[in-house]
């Protein structure tokens, strides 16, 4: 039988934020389709639900707070060699630019840029990455200036979309890399917010798919650039978003 | 908490219309100005304020000035 560029069969993947939406979908996809799976986040209990759901066999699952240098060290020295990493974790906040404090800049950019930038380097120094390797990003439309009340979230985004061409540049031809950038995904992310219920259903008809998208809607594009379907693509910005900025 | 004061700072939150206009009984998602980048000017203020996370359906539920003053009151 001819093998399947689309497998990610006998391909080792670190999934951050494998505890609730987006990140939890693409480790339960990327199981299914043959990966064995490391996956990450900080609450024990949903880490759990996730882990039960994986297909196959030879799963790993770390508890690891990445909004901590130390988590993030103690992470990249636990994890097994790679040959997927995808940096998805990450949190959100909703202000208008006049009411941005210190603290929202630092708790941001904590979790949302530093964290991935951190990781990959510890991985990088620890040679945890083999060669022909993927690295994805989860950052987001709002990194290209999206939406309002989204400043601090989106600069934090626009920082890892860069960072992941840096990535692309300095190592390739090993390693590829590759930033996502999803519209509004239905995750809990986006849940019981500053915008009411009405406000949404409006927005979602923004979409020209006439929707917000489904966390497995994302984790397919990231099984494709981890995957070797994917071999001659990096540097690449993807965004993912239903038509919204058509 | 003061609800002449809330109004104050409520009115704060636009620039075009004048501050005179708003009363506790004030329907603002009736006044021309009102957006959705006001909405969320209108949380980041109560939060600095009054240190009281507000949720969009919060503000959309609200009729009045005094209705909002009213939800922030009883969360302080
Ligand atoms: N949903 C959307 O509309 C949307 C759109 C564009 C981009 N994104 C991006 O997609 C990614 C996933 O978002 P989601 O919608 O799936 O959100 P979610 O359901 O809230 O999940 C976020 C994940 O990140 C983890 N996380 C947060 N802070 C962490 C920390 N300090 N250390 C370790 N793990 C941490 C959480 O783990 P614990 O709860 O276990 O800590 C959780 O697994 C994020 O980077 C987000 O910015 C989402």
């Amino acid at each position: 039988m001819l093998s399947n560029p689309f497998s990610l069969e006998s391909k080792t993947v670190l999934i951050t934020g494998a505890s609730s939406g987006i990140g939890r979908a693409t480790a339960i996809e990327c199981a299914k389709i043959g990966a064995h799976c490391v996956i990450t986040g900080r609450n024990q209990e949903r880490l759990q639900q996730t882990f039960e759901q994986l297909e196959g066999q030879g799963h790993v699952q770390i508890i690891a707070d990445l909004a901590s240098q130390e988590g993030i060290q103690t992470l990249a020295e636990q994890v097994p060699q790679l040959d997927g990493l995808v940096n998805n974790a990450g949190i959100n906040l909703m202000k208008p630019i006049g009411f941005i404090k210190g603290d929202d800049l630092e708790k941001i950019y904590t979790t949302n840029t530093f964290a991935p930038i951190l990781l990959t380097k510890f991985l990088l120094k620890k040679k945890k990455l083999n060669a022909g390797a993927s690295i994805v990003f989860i950052s987001s439309s709002a990194a290209m200036g999206s939406g309002i009340g989204n400043a601090v979230y989106g600069t934090s985004k626009a920082a890892i979309m860069s960072f992941s061409k840096y990535c692309a540049r300095e190592l390739a031809p090993k390693i590829r890399s590759n930033s996502i950038h999803p519209g509004m995904v239905e995750t809990e992310l986006i849940q019981g917010r500053e915008f009411s219920d009405a406000d949404m259903e409006a927005d979602r008809q923004k979409y020209l798919l006439k929707r917000y998208g489904k966390p497995e809607e994302i984790a397919y594009s990231v099984i494709f650039l981890l995957s070797d379907a994917s071999a001659w693509i990096t540097g690449h910005a993807l965004v993912i978003d239903g038509g919204r900025r058509v | 908490m003061d609800l002449q004061e809330f109004v104050q700072h409520f009115a704060e939150q636009f620039d075009e219309t004048d501050a005179s206009i708003f009363t506790p009984q004030t329907k603002f998602h009736d006044l021309e100005e009102w957006s959705s980048l006001i909405g969320l000017s209108v949380i980041g203020m109560v939060d600095e304020e009054y240190d009281v996370a507000l949720k969009g359906n919060d503000v959309k539920g609200s009729v009045t000035i005094e209705d909002l003053y009213n939800i922030v009151k009883s969360r302080i």
